[in-house]
């Protein structure tokens, strides 16, 4: 009798552990339409007024849109919450006819007023908004963004009716649109409820909690634990819900990597927002399916301090550059699929390739040093290569002091410094070099060049060179596409030819994407709207 | 030991002992019988020159870089294999040795000895005094660490005596609680209360009684010490504040290795080995030293 | 012992006051600003901010304007994420954090203590050599490496459960045993020692002569002065096991108050930094408080 009762616990136990694997959560998440998304760090808030983060971005578009929608593939301007839409001929009005059927999630219709009033607010100096420089081409915008003007009817923004929205601009923008359709700046919150729950001209308004958050997005607000997760599901009230086939997206916060890796692989996300370095060369050879490496819109480079005594001169800044080799830099050292920058825009942005060219040119390098004045690098102080704390950015720096040390006979040295440190110091100009790195925050060269105008906060490089600035604000003013062209490729060219900058690659996205995941196209931005992706879980 | 005019009777006796028979004496016989102490102090040995010899006999630097020898597993020409730098590994163990070993030494003494002399003088004077030094104790503790390690590295530049100043300056606090406690329960004991009666002037209890009473629970505790130094090291090293590259020390070769152990196990197992033996000769060392140090578990 | 209790918490004043004044200068003279970023920001903006935060007030006025909300309670508002309270954040985050503490310390506990008697009853022998030596694993596996080891056996390889997160009641168990391991082999390690001391005493000797069972001398004899060291060890220590590990929290994505210690600095949130800092010395004080009386009641002689 004993051993029968011991036989039958055995095979139950047999049972009961070959019983099949638990289902993933990803399994489970395939067959309830919810995608499971790795998005690095917890978002500062959910305001799109407020922000300014990458991550930020991809939540706040499953619950927000904009006048204009981006093409999932291409990333043109299509109709978003409004359907169509007109520019004057001097290419300074636009006028924008919002929806029938556009509605907030509490079943308010989307109007104009709402964006007068949005416009306004984040325009509004003691929102203390850090993003609110992307509506400066709205006429007024910045006079009233900087607080030398008070009164908001004068900004170029007025509603027409209930459903037109007109916007006027200080200048014909060619890449407004653009800007409109992928920047959460340019996109309306629901005023009311801002109004309800704090002070919507100041910061720490509490109207963005899951209670209480209205969007005219794909998706509303269910749950946000900080550090946990963020919880978004469908938005009936959306006026295309019809079309969305997603019943929602969960937004893990994961901010290891090696976590967010080992969590993909435990079945728990079908996207993760990075991959360490070290795993892309397993996954190329093994699981190619699963890896991704997107084309991405940033330049990762280096500032040079123009001011620098041992920097001053033109010619050390090119010997610097051409002696780079940088698809070494990409091949062993970065190894993800980077593409080496031998300008400062990337290639094909919208369109756009920059015409002038740097050179990898030992010899050359080394003949320029000479003519400076420092043959071989006699004579050269080291330079002293300045960046944040990072294990990339620490790889890289070695391997250029070792190439200027073989290619040219110059010495450098290393200095790193904590994060806010470092930008401390890069601000204070007081560096030779210093890392750097800039994402285009809209498909267009004037994101990029406009960076270094000489009275930008984000040059930091003591360059100022009034016939660039006066090129870039002239195309900033031109509506003409081809004279427009003309003008950023001449000032392009000035910035390669100075040198205030030395670039090395163009960033790419390393990324785990699950194959059920559908209708998700590798563009420039990373961005890939919710309202289109599905999920299709392979046949068994 | 200097000659005081007065020859107080325990006086008298301590200089009338039999030669050679002075607690340090005896500790070490006892502790050279004790295989275990002596296999972990020549293991201590054989490490420390290791770190501090060996570099001069690697063909190799700790910094050089070759990229075609990317992540190699040990081979002849590497013993210990390649990091994602090219760099050799062994070479790098030697000069990290020498960091985390250091580190854990310095740190260790500042804590001992500031440590050990709070923490008896609090838990000998008790009352207001104690209660007073206890809770500077409690306020050192709470403060934000980082925040110090930070503005350290800001004011003073990132050197490594910063590290061995940051961490000593931690570690002391627990050493000083230990000790307090211990000689709390000291204090009440008879033989304390005997020194006292005898008119003994405190600080010749504190340092010739006490002291020597509580090493015991300190050498065990300080065997402690150097680990959680040498991981606090590496923990510094992990948001981006300690030894910074090229330099490494075995916290950061762990910490690195953590991050590629399916990829290339050794990077993690061979510091970790050195690491582990470390802290098992430490421990032996420190147990040794433990049951040496206390008169009562001697067997005759 | 009410007088003893009642003086000491009202030592507790003092105490929180320094920490919290030391912890505000020394956040202010910490370069980098809470604002700062790759993306500069237009003076007009920062203005604005700097005026919201009373940034712009002389540093003393903003140390008394500080103390004032301090008094009643209020920990302010974080910078970084301006609509969160840091009371609120610290409300939500320090129930998952004691969660996970008091599990692992749990289990720290009973392995730990279990481990180091049984090392110093049979001292140098193969015993004690195998429980210390399992000790010494624990510390010498940081969590760094313990963690992500365990994640791969348990989660990726046997997949028993997930490999991160705070949502399953499971999701404990990796991480707690993470946290544990490490105090395991501290407490282990330090009851040896103690025992040792305790069990070479005469009183023992009288005990084991008078023929009490091993056991009865364990317990009713030896634990209470045994584990005085590991008791002293533990006050601060369970203050920091108790406020969460910002390694294990990032580890395994746990929504915890640990990681907050660090990433305000980092952020150079200074709400967070000090209102985090505060709330730490309090539970350390507390700690320290619940260690002696225990030293009291485990060693009769220390009377106050």
């Amino acid at each position: 009798m004993k051993r029968l009762n011991f036989l039958l616990l055995l095979a139950a136990l047999i049972v009961v552990s070959g019983c099949g694997k638990r289902e993933t959560r990803v399994e489970v998440a395939n067959r309830e339409q919810i995608l499971l998304y790795g998005n690095k760090a917890e978002p500062q808030d959910l305001d799109p007024h407020v922000v300014q983060g990458v991550g930020e971005h991809q939540i706040i578009s499953t619950l927000l849109e904009g006048l204009v929608a981006e093409d999932p593939k291409t990333l043109d301007p299509v109709p978003g919450l409004a359907e169509r839409w007109e520019i004057s001929p001097d290419g300074k009005v636009y006028t924008f006819h919002i929806r029938a059927n556009a509605k907030w999630s509490n079943g308010d219709p989307v109007t104009a007023e709402d964006f007068v009033k949005s416009y306004r607010r984040i325009l509004t100096p003691s929102l203390g908004s850090l993003y609110s420089y992307m509506l400066h081409p709205m006429k007024n915008a910045k006079a009233f963004n900087e607080g030398k003007l008070t009164d908001a009817a004068q900004l170029g923004v007025r509603a027409i009716d209930a459903r037109t929205l007109e916007i006027t601009l200080e200048c014909p923008t060619a890449y407004l649109l653009n800007s409109m359709a992928s920047h959460y700046t340019w996109w309306a919150v629901h005023m009311p409820t801002v109004e309800k729950h704090g002070d919507p001209y100041r910061p720490g308004n509490k109207w963005t909690r899951p209670e209480t958050y209205v969007g005219n997005g794909p998706f509303i607000l269910t749950e946000w634990v900080p550090n946990s997760v963020i919880r978004v599901r469908r938005n009936t009230n959306y006026w295309d819900s019809a079309n969305v086939r997603l019943n929602g997206v969960d937004f893990l916060p994961i901010e290891s990597i090696d976590s967010e890796e080992r969590s993909f692989r435990a079945g728990q996300l079908h996207r993760t927002e990075e991959l360490p370095n070290a795993k892309i060369d397993a996954y190329r050879k093994d699981n190619p399916d699963l890896l991704r490496i997107d084309d991405y819109l940033g330049n990762y480079f280096y500032r040079i301090n123009v001011t620098h005594p041992a920097l001053k001169d033109k010619r050390v800044r090119h010997a610097l550059s051409q002696a780079l080799d940088r698809q070494a830099i990409v091949e062993t050292v970065t190894r993800g699929g980077q593409k080496p920058a031998f300008a400062f825009t990337p290639p094909n942005t919208a369109g756009y390739t920059s015409r002038a060219q740097l050179k990898f040119d030992i010899e050359g390098a080394k003949k320029l040093l000479a003519d400076a004045g420092y043959p071989e690098g006699k004579g050269l102080p080291p330079i002293e290569i300045h960046y944040n704390t990072s294990e990339n950015h620490r790889a890289i720096a070695e391997a250029i002091q070792q190439m200027w040390k073989k290619n040219l006979g110059v010495d450098a040295t290393l200095r790193n410094e904590e994060w806010k440190v470092y930008l401390d110091t890069q601000t204070a100009t007081n560096y030779m070099v210093s890392r750097a790195g800039w994402i285009g925050d809209y498909p267009d060269a004037n994101a990029f060049l406009e960076t270094f105008l000489s009275y930008s906060g984000n040059n930091r490089t003591g360059w100022a060179n009034p016939e660039f600035d006066r090129l870039l604000q002239e195309a900033g003013c031109v509506s003409d596409v081809k004279q427009r062209t003309e003008l950023l490729q001449q000032a392009e060219a000035l910035l390669l030819d100075e040198m205030p900058l030395l670039p090395i690659y163009f960033y790419t996205r390393v990324y785990l994407l699950n194959p059920a995941v559908k209708n998700w196209h590798a563009n420039y931005q990373d961005h890939h709207p919710f309202k289109y992706v599905y999920l299709e879980a392979p046949a068994k | 030991m200097t000659q005081t005019p007065s020859m107080t009777d325990a006086t008298i006796a301590a200089n009338t002992a039999e030669p050679g028979a002075s607690l340090w004496h005896d500790a070490w016989l006892r502790l050279r019988k004790n295989k275990l102490a002596v296999f972990g102090g020549g293991a201590l040995i054989v490490i420390t020159l290791f770190c501090l010899v060996g570099p001069w006999f690697s063909p190799y630097t700790y910094e050089q870089q070759d990229f075609a020898q990317y992540a190699k597993a040990p081979s002849a020409k590497h013993w210990f294999g390649t990091d994602k730098l090219g760099r050799d590994q062994m070479t790098r163990l030697m000069h990290g040795g020498r960091i985390s070993l250091g580190v854990g030494i310095c740190a260790t003494l500042v804590s001992l000895t500031i440590g050990v002399l709070y923490g008896a003088m609090a838990g000998f004077f008790g009352g207001k005094t104690d209660a007073a030094m206890m809770r500077i104790v409690d306020i050192l503790y709470a403060l934000p660490f980082t925040v110090f390690v930070i503005l350290l590295m800001v004011v003073f530049g990132q050197k490594i005596v910063l590290l061995f100043v940051a961490i000593g300056a931690v570690e002391w606090l627990t050493m000083a609680r230990i000790v307090r406690g211990q000689v709390q329960s000291l204090r009440k004991q008879e033989f304390i209360e005997a020194a006292l009666a005898l008119g003994l002037s405190q600080r010749r209890i504190i340092l010739r009684h006490m002291i020597p009473n509580v090493l015991g629970p300190v050498a065990v505790y300080t065997t402690l010490t150097i680990p959680a130094v040498m991981l606090l090291e590496a923990f510094l090293s992990f948001l981006g504040l300690g030894v910074q590259p090229p330099m490494s020390s075995w916290g950061t070769m762990i910490k690195d290795g953590a991050e590629l152990m399916e990829e290339f196990p050794w990077l993690l197992m061979i510091p970790a080995a050195f690491f582990s033996l470390t802290l098992f000769s430490l421990n032996f060392l420190g147990d040794g030293l433990r049951d040496a140090l206390d008169v009562r578990t001697s067997k005759d | 012992m009410f007088r003893f209790i009642a003086a000491r918490l009202l030592q507790t004043i003092p105490v929180l006051f320094v920490v919290a004044t030391m912890t505000f200068f020394m956040v202010r003279v910490m370069p980098g600003g809470p604002f700062d970023s790759e993306r500069s920001v237009p003076p007009e903006i920062k203005r604005e901010l700097d005026a919201y935060y009373g940034l712009d007030k002389p540093v003393f006025q903003q140390y008394l304007a500080y103390l004032g909300k301090l008094v009643r309670g209020d920990l302010g508002y974080s910078i970084k994420f301006a609509n969160r309270s840091v009371n609120e954040t610290i409300a939500t985050t320090f129930p998952v954090s004691l969660q996970l503490g008091g599990m692992a310390l749990g289990l720290a506990l009973l392995l730990g203590i279990t481990a180091g008697v049984m090392a110093a009853l049979r001292p140098n022998s193969a015993l004690d050599y195998a429980a210390s030596g399992l000790s010494m694993m624990g510390i010498c596996l940081p969590t760094f490496v313990l963690g992500p080891l365990l994640v791969f056996a348990f989660a990726l390889k046997l997949q028993w459960v997930n490999a991160s997160g705070w949502f399953d009641s499971t999701d404990i168990i990796l991480p707690a045993i993470t946290l544990g391991i490490v105090y395991a082999a501290y407490i282990a390690r330090l009851t040896r020692g103690g025992m040792l001391e305790i069990l070479s005493q005469d009183f023992i000797r009288t005990a084991r002569a008078k023929g009490a069972s091993e056991v009865r001398i364990i317990f009713r004899h030896a634990l209470r002065g045994g584990l005085l060291p590991v008791i002293s060890f533990l006050g601060p220590a369970a203050a920091g096991i108790l406020t969460g590990s910002f390694v294990i929290e990032m580890i395994f994505q746990i929504p915890g108050l640990g990681r907050h210690f660090v990433t305000s600095v980092f952020n150079r949130d200074a709400t967070m930094i000090t209102g985090v800092a505060v709330f730490y010395a309090a539970l350390i004080v507390f700690f320290n408080l619940l260690v002696d009386i225990l030293q009291v009641w485990l060693n009769p002689k220390l009377k106050y």
